[in-house]
């Protein structure tokens, strides 16, 4: 049977430049994937295309394409990547330029574009998958991108593409869409494009299904985290999936970091909602096949929803911060103290606040004080957050938290302070009828 | 004893939703981690930090539980003021919770009192 080799160069935008040129030049792959977007970084790209519209697709791009490009022509290996983010058309022809550069006459890109449905849904009364409708967001919003399906990958790889640079895709579907291309997988065949999505998704964040955010030391001990191998998933024709990774990297690919891995951010393990299937992990088995070589069966999957995710991307007023540091003994009342003078300051002055949080970084903050038990820690770090409409009062936040050095308690020491405005994210589902994807081709 | 002795846990986020799996390192042990670790004792553990409902699916093939939380994210990744809004760090939080150890070893005398 058919195996192709698939390997995943990044799991986030700002993830490492190495583990890709290691797969790139040694892993005898057929495609090499970077995932390099989150649910909010579209939004913020959104914003920098408005500022100039040949901006607003990863800031890494060019970094990584002349990292790997070279090599993957000489490889035979095509890449597909999400970093077009909200300028697909410019993303393809920056890659397109560093091709030229690399003196890769020839080298074709593919833009994928249509996930952008501002304009089709700006003024509707979409419900929120939070609650209200867009209406409620007015004129606030500043992007709304729809989940797209592998179709419009496999399209570009049909058609030649070396590269195919797409915006808001789905995640597993920058996975799927090559293996839809290299075995020509039914658009109906549900069980295998759920195995397909089950592959995508254990690849898509890289480094963390070789050992990476998986350590602890004494319980779980994972060897060379300082140069984690990235995975290559060996995908047979009927959707049978192993995960490994190169020899003499980091990290290590197990049945435990592998199931660790299968069920991060799924919610129901038998629905997981895909674009072009709706995927099945609930049966799924993994067993050990050798050294850093884990099998994975079992998946499937049920017809699509015809529904494709939007997300929703608005301005959401300012978040105002400051910090500052007590140690020594005493250290926790001091923070407590420095805290108590904060809130009663922010009252005085009257800063206009829709939310606010007092944490002691060390004491009490990731978790609140039910789960906080423990000795008194040597150090504490104040730390004050708030929620503002106008940039102004954000500000004075972190400004109250300065004047602690010279009228707060004792032995405060490492103010920092912050004020930025927030791009928030809503969700909302639209028929896939509404989406119409686009391809464009660049040639080196 | 803890939950961490037994299983291992990663957190995920998705809005205002966290997941977090619970991954006996044996196998064997599922059965006490399905007994034990119930939506319920999750909500409780999480009360003050997790607003909506806890969900649990079981996955015994894998030793496995997924919990899908609720209003755990302060409003959402995108929008809350804490100090780790991705709510990453609530894995270690469940790793903590207490669990009564066995009185029988498997295939001990619980066992054979059932059959």
């Amino acid at each position: 049977m058919r195996t192709i080799r698939i390997g995943a160069g990044a799991g986030f935008a700002g993830d490492r430049i190495e583990p890709a040129v290691e797969l790139a030049c040694h892993g005898n792959l057929d495609y090499l994937v970077f995932e390099c977007l989150a649910e909010r970084t579209i939004a913020l790209a959104q914003q920098a295309r408005l500022a100039d519209p040949d901006k607003g697709y990863d800031v890494l791009l060019e970094l990584r394409m002349s990292a790997v490009l070279a090599a993957c022509r000489e490889n035979g290996t095509r890449i597909v990547t999400n970093m077009g983010a909200a300028n697909p058309l410019a993303a393809a022809e920056r890659v397109r330029d560093v091709a030229r550069r690399l003196g890769l006459a020839g080298l074709k890109v593919a833009a994928v574009t249509g996930d952008d449905v501002l304009e089709a849904i700006r003024g509707s009364r979409l419900s929120l998958l939070e609650g209200g409708t867009l209406a409620d967001l007015d004129n606030r919003i500043i992007s709304a991108n729809a989940y797209t399906g592998a179709a419009p990958i496999a399209e570009a790889l049909a058609a030649g593409a070396d590269v195919v640079v797409t915006g808001r895709a789905a995640d597993p579907a920058l996975f799927l869409g090559p293996l839809i291309h290299s075995f020509g997988w039914a658009a109906d065949d549900w069980e295998t494009l759920g195995k397909g999505v089950l592959a995508g998704h254990l690849l898509e964040c890289a480094g963390q299904v070789t050992g990476g955010y998986f350590a602890d030391p004494g319980v779980k001990d994972i060897e060379g985290l300082a140069r984690l191998g990235f995975p290559i998933g060996e995908v047979s024709e009927n959707g049978d999936l192993i995960v490994t990774k190169l020899e003499g990297t980091g990290g290590a690919v197990t049945t435990a970091t592998v199931k660790e891995q299968l069920l991060y951010e799924i919610e129901d393990p038998a629905r997981y909602l895909q674009p072009d299937v709706v995927a099945d992990f609930s049966q799924v088995r993994v067993r050990s096949v050798g050294p850093d070589r884990v099998a994975v069966d079992g998946g499937n999957g049920a017809a699509r929803t015809g529904l494709l995710k939007v997300s929703i991307g608005y301005i959401d007023g300012h978040v105002g911060e400051g910090q500052i540091s007590y140690a020594g003994t005493g250290a926790v009342e001091r923070g407590r103290l420095a805290l108590a003078i904060v809130r009663e300051r922010l009252a005085l002055t009257g800063v206009p606040m829709t939310e606010v949080r007092f944490d002691l970084v060390g004491v009490d903050a990731l978790h609140g004080a039910a789960l906080s038990q423990g000795g008194a820690p040597y150090e504490v770090r104040v730390r004050v957050a708030a929620r503002t409409e106008a940039a102004a009062d954000a500000i004075a936040i972190g400004n109250e938290v300065e004047a602690l050095y010279t009228n707060g308690p004792a032995g405060g020491g490492g103010v920092s302070k912050s004020v930025r405005q927030v791009v928030a994210i809503a969700s909302a589902l639209v028929p896939e009828s509404l989406v119409s994807t686009q391809l464009g081709f660049f040639e080196a | 004893m803890k939950l961490r002795q037994i299983a291992h846990s990663r957190t995920g986020d998705k809005g205002n939703v966290s997941t977090i799996s619970v991954i006996a390192f044996d196998e064997a042990d599922y059965s006490l981690l399905a007994e034990q670790v119930t939506a319920a004792r999750v909500a409780a553990h999480f009360a003050g930090i997790v607003t909506g409902p806890v969900i649990r699916y079981e996955l015994p093939q894998l030793g496995a539980l997924n919990f899908v939380m609720k209003g755990a994210l302060g409003g959402g990744v995108t929008r809350s003021l804490a100090l780790d809004a991705h709510g990453k760090s609530l894995s270690s939080a469940l790793l903590d919770l207490d669990l009564t150890a066995p009185e029988h070893p498997e295939g001990g005398q619980a066992r054979q009192g059932k059959s």
